[in-house]
This record gives C-alpha cells, structure tokens and sequence, in this order.
C-alpha cells in the first residue's frame, strides 16, 4: 500500500461515510417497520424525530461523495509517477483490477445520492410523507453500495504496488483497443457530434416544453439519461481531443489536469448536475399518482428541469468551446 | 432567494451566539487551528519537497550507468564509452569523475567534482556556501586536503557558488579532473559512471537494456526512477507523520463530540426557547451547521495560512529534520511558496469531514429536544 495523505484522507472518509449509511439504513429499517402517520405515539414521534437525522447524515453524504469523486480522480492523477507506464489518472487506476470499479461506483453513488436528496426534498415538502417507504428502500440499497464501495477503494489503495508497470492513457483509450474504451475512442468524431449535439438541442427542446407545461416530464428525464451517456461518450470520442489538440488523445482524465486548466473540473461538474435534476424530474413523476404531491411535485419537476438545462447547456458550451476557439479541426486527420 | 434569505438570517443569528460565547469558543477554535495548522504543515511541506526534488531533477541526464562487481559500485572502464555512444538513440555519453572526501576535522563528507573544463586550473577550487560555513580553518582563501597517499595538497578558493544553488551546492567542491585524480588517487582510464543523454525519453528502457548487453556488470539508474523514488519517499513520509497526527485528530474529535453533545443549561434554554417560538427541528439544524461552518471555516483558514508561514517563510523548523532527513551539512534553502487546490482538498478531508461527521448526531439530539422539557428544567 502506499501510504500518502490523500489516501489516508479518502480511506478516512469512505469508513465515516459506510459508517454513517449503515447507521441511517438501521434507522431506516425501523422507520419502514414501525412508520404510521396516523398514529401520535411516543414511538410514532421518535420515529419522525429520526427523519431529520437521516435527512441531515445524506446531505452530508451528498457532498463528501461529490468531492470524494473528484478528490478520488485527482489522487489517481496525482500518484501516476509512482507507477511505471502510467501518465495520468488512467494508468494509476489500471493499477490493479479495483481502480476502474471503484471510480464507477463512485459516480454511480453520486448520482443515487442525488436523486435520493431530491426524493427526500419532494417527501418533507409536504405534510403526510407520502414516499416515507420508497425512500428508506432506496436508502438501504444505497448504503449496501456505499459499503461496497469503501471495500473496493480500500482493496485498490491495498493491492496498489508501486513496481506494477501499467499501460498510459494513450494505449487504453487507444482506437484499436477492443475495449468498452477503445470502442468509444475509436467512434467516428464527425456522426458522434452531430448526434451529440442533436441530442443536447432534443433535451433542450423537451426541456423547455416540459417547463413551460408541465408535460412530458417522463421523455426529458429519459432523454437527459440518454444525454448523460452520450456525453462520457462524447468526451472520449471528440471532447477531450479538441482540448488536447491531439487526435489520437482520448483520454477523458488528462483534461483533469493543470495543462488543460483543470476544465474537466466544471465539464463533469455541470454533467453530474444536468445528470442527476434530470432523473430527478423522472423519478418524482413516477410518485405523481399521490395526492399530497398535486401542487408540490411539478413545481419541483419545473425547477429540477431548469437546473438539469442548465448543467447541459454548461456542458454543451464548454465543449464546444476549443472547436470555435481553435485552429485545430479533428476531422482533418 | 427566500431560501437565500433565510440562511444569511440563520447566519446572522448564529454569529451573534458564538460571539455571545466567545471564550468557549475561542479555546476550541485555537485548538481545532493547531489540528490544521500541523497537518497542513505536513502537506505543504513534503509537497514543496517533491517539487523541489522535481525542479532539481528536470535537467538531469535521462540515465546514469554506473558498474558493479559483486554487488558493490566500482569505477567504469572509459573504452566503454565508445560502445555506449554507438548504441541508437544515445546522444551523448560523458564520463563523470567524482568521489566524496571525508574531513577529519569536521567529521564531514563533502562531495568532490572533477570537471574537465574547470576555468580556475589545477590549483584552485570552487565551493558551496556549506562548505566555507564548515570546514572550519579556511586560512587565505585556501583548502588544506590531505591526498590518498598522505602527503597535504593547498587549493586556493577561486569562487563560491551562490546561495541560491544551495540545495546542491551547499557542500560541493568542484575542481580540474587532474586535481580530482591526484587527491583521489582515481586513474586516468577510469571515471565514476557514465551520464548518457538519450534523444527520446520514452526510449530508456530499451537503451538501458542494450546497455547491460554491452558493458558486464552496468547497472543504469534512470531518471525516471528517482523521480519515481523521490516522490513515494515523501508520500511515505508525510504519510507517516500523517497517521502518528491521526492520535491527535481523533482525540480533537472526541473533543468536537463531547462539545456538541455537552450543552450548558443556558445553551439548552436557548433552543427550548427557540423551538418554544416557533423555530422547527430543521432552523435548529441549520443554525448549527453555520455554527459548525464559521468554527470549521475560521479554524481551517486560520491553520493553512498558519502553516504557510511556518513552511514557506520559516521552512518548516518543526517538521524539518522528520521529513527532509539529516545529516551535519544540511543546505540551508528556501522552499518555492506554491500551494495548490488538491492540498487543500486534501486537508479539508482529513480535518473539516470527521469534525462535521462526528458531531451531526449530537446536533441532532439537541435540535429535536422538546421545548417545554428544557424549559420546565430552565
């Protein structure tokens, strides 16, 4: 293991984190047991009580997974000399076989973190907690994957060895890898444009349709999850080239570096956020059918839709960005 | 801009309690500042090193071939240079001749250099600054040496070095390669080790490879790898002092809860009040996490610029000899003040997260206290 202070810190801060979510999901449990609005007893009251505790510990689980993403990504970036072969956070996360896994499951908690706080955000807006049972289901779910994922980071930062030689960015986000990687680095750029921004101009579109009327929540939430994989495929398919000015550089964690200003930064941030409002606007359609939610839901829906355009537009002007700005064209090579 | 609003209000009224309390407060926050303060020292320091380790490094030979013989350095032969050079993609390989020389009197190693383009010729020398601050009787601007067959040897001092190449300097003695073979007693077909430039990086390996094949026993040290063994040397080390502070983190910890949890009579009137009035569990829940924000915000503030000082104005005078290592001529240098947002990071994590995860449960029990209860005791 090599023991540096950013994985001292990560270490720390994934057991506080499964700690606490597997504290909250105890408490969980006993609200989907005991739960009844209708009852005033001592224990009814308890269990309300515990609400705001819950509600409070994933706030905070929230942020750290956000920032614990990010910090997790720029340990990898930041401990790649250590390794032979590697030349940014790609080849450090190659290390072993936990790297890759860890940071998908990372991301995959933040954005179940995020729909979870806006799940929770649309129960306490109105008085009769209608998705009480749904919400302790998911939290427990969540909690069992914060908990795995703790496993798998401590596994990484344990097998990881500094004498492993591992491959650069450039071999395994190579287009000839046959890879899941090396597919999306090697997808045509011209065709993956237009599709991409066809999409985003789509969202967009349903988007400002579902703002102004309320309807077809359920296509842009859809249409937003498309998005969100169509953009990490764009980022390595064309994004990330058209910042390196390189053609052949699909890397999608160079552009976490100082070199490129650190753009991946605001360009993730903005995806996440666009990523998780727009599930959200979904996920709340699917509890519309309650009776309390008649008022409080949409409003909610309108105001998660404006912040999910809102990330995607970010998104959309930042990588589109070094293609005006820029005398490099990808498609001439 | 109503949820806006509220919280600069919640803000408002938090500021005001804590500055109601100050001397509670202000004793938890001197200590919670020297938590940041110690652990950020930590950071910025190893990390100042390695990048100082990095600078040193970044005009070094892309390798250095030295020779062994039954496990133990020995001087390199000059006919291999020839080979060397013919290999593809060497540009250059220089013969280096250098040694250390032991003064008595000090009880000292210096680092000798013998250069074959030395400008003052054979009887003089140039010197770091460490080496006029230590060698004790510098009389006339002259070195006395005692040669390896005994008899003394005078080298006239024709420059120093400036203060500012102290990091390699500090305890260097640059001389001609004839003087450095007289004094040393090295022969003349021989050197220390071979400096090989290499037009393409990424091609070291298999040049060091060929290497091998060529000259028995060679053993090239890349530079790569010190880069390599610098950085996980200081990333061990800061690593170390990190997990021997975490004794202290957590005892600060224990502290935060036993402060959260601990309310005074006085302090829980206010909240039975507060809640007695009209405020909600969720008010009484942001209240305390401004509260907790201004503590955790000025404490860490406080300790980072703390430990700027400490670090980059007064190098580091509490950690120094733990992470840099010792030794009796120790180059006095200033570290290049550099601080980025992945240190930052980094300490928040280590401080900030368990003092705001540890005390979320004592917040919570306070804020869900029934008024009429703390009232009736009150």
């Amino acid at each position: 293991m090599i023991l540096s202070p950013a994985i001292i810190a990560l270490e720390a801060g994934a057991v506080l984190a499964a700690g606490y979510a597997a504290y909250a999901s105890a408490m969980a449990m006993q609200i989907i047991q005991g739960w009844d609005i209708a009852s005033g007893s001592e224990q009814q009251l308890l269990l309300e009580k515990k609400t705001y505790l819950i509600s409070t510990i994933f706030a905070w689980l929230m942020a750290y997974q956000i920032i614990s993403l990010f910090l997790f990504s720029y340990t990898a970036e930041n401990l790649h000399d250590l390794f032979v072969g590697a030349m940014c956070a790609a080849g450090s996360l190659n290390v072993n076989d936990y790297g890759y896994p860890t940071l998908v499951l990372k991301a995959f908690n933040c954005l179940l973190c995020g729909i979870w706080l806006i799940v929770n955000r649309t129960d306490n807006s109105v008085a009769d907690y209608p998705l009480i049972k749904p919400k302790y289901k998911l939290l427990i779910g969540i909690a069992v994957l914060l908990l795995i994922e703790a496993i798998f980071q401590t596994t990484y930062f344990v097998q990881m060895k500094a004498d492993v030689i591992t491959s650069c960015c450039g071999m395994l986000f190579s287009e000839t890898e046959e890879t899941v990687a090396g597919g999306l680095a090697a997808l045509p750029s011209y065709p993956t444009k237009v599709i991409f921004y066809l999409s985003v101009l789509i969202t967009l579109r349903v988007g400002i349709h579902h703002y102004r009327t309320g309807r077809a929540a359920l296509v842009y939430s859809l249409s937003a999850a498309w998005l969100l994989i169509l953009s990490i495929a764009a980022v390595i398919s064309f994004i990330a080239p058209h910042f390196y000015e390189l053609p052949g550089h699909h890397c999608p964690f160079c552009i976490l570096q100082r070199e490129y200003h650190y753009i991946g930064y605001p360009l993730y941030l903005a995806l996440f956020t666009g990523g998780i409002a727009g599930l959200g606007v979904g996920v709340i359609d699917r509890f519309k059918g309650s009776p309390s939610l008649h008022a409080a839901g949409p409003l909610l829906q309108k105001h998660l839709c404006l912040l999910s355009m809102i990330g995607y537009m970010l998104f959309a002007v930042i990588s589109v960005y070094p293609m005006i700005f820029s005398d490099f064209r990808l498609e001439g090579y | 801009m109503k949820w806006l609003d509220r919280q600069r209000c919640l803000m408002d009224f938090t500021l005001s309690c804590v500055w109601r309390r100050k001397g509670k407060n202000l004793g938890f926050l001197l200590v919670y500042t020297l938590i940041i303060f110690v652990v950020c020292s930590v950071i910025f320091f190893s990390n100042a090193l390695r990048r100082q380790a990095d600078a040193v490094l970044h005009d070094a030979p892309e390798m250095i071939v030295q020779k062994m013989m039954a496990g133990r350095q020995e001087l390199m032969p000059l006919a291999h240079q020839e080979d060397i050079a013919s290999i593809r993609g060497v540009r250059s390989v220089e013969p280096r001749v250098w040694g250390y020389y032991f003064h008595p009197a000090t009880q000292t190693n210096y680092t000798l250099i013998g250069r074959k383009d030395f400008r003052h010729g054979d009887d003089a020398v140039e010197v770091g600054q460490g080496v006029l601050r230590t060698w004790g009787a510098v009389q006339e601007d002259k070195l006395y040496f005692r040669m390896v067959d005994g008899k003394a040897l005078d080298l006239k001092i024709a420059a120093t070095f400036s203060a500012a190449t102290d990091l390699v300097s500090a305890d260097l003695i640059m001389m001609s390669q004839a003087t450095f073979r007289r004094l040393t007693g090295m022969p003349d077909q021989f050197a220390t080790d071979f400096s090989v430039r290499v037009r393409n990086p990424q091609e070291c390996t298999t040049i060091a490879e060929k290497i091998t094949g060529i000259v028995p026993g060679a053993r090239p040290i890349l530079r790569e790898e010190i880069v390599r063994t610098y950085s996980a040397l200081f990333n061990w080390r800061s690593g170390y002092m990190i997990v021997i502070l975490s004794a202290a983190i957590l005892a600060f910890c224990i502290s935060a809860w036993d402060k959260a949890t601990g309310l005074s009579a006085e302090e829980k009137a206010e909240i039975g009040i507060l809640k007695g009035v009209g405020w909600g569990t969720s008010d009484i829940l942001g209240m305390k996490f401004w509260e907790g924000m201004t503590v955790s915000l000025a404490a860490f503030f406080a300790g980072v610029i703390g430990a700027y000082i400490h670090v980059f104005f007064f190098s580091a005078p509490f950690f120094e000899h733990a992470l840099k290592g010792w030794s009796i001529l120790y180059p006095s240098f200033r570290l290049r003040p550099e601080v980025n947002l992945f240190e930052l990071a980094v300490l928040f994590f280590l401080t900030v997260v368990p003092y705001t995860f540890i005390t979320i449960i004592p917040i919570w029990r306070v804020s869900v206290t029934d008024p009429d209860l703390v009232m009736r005791q009150g």
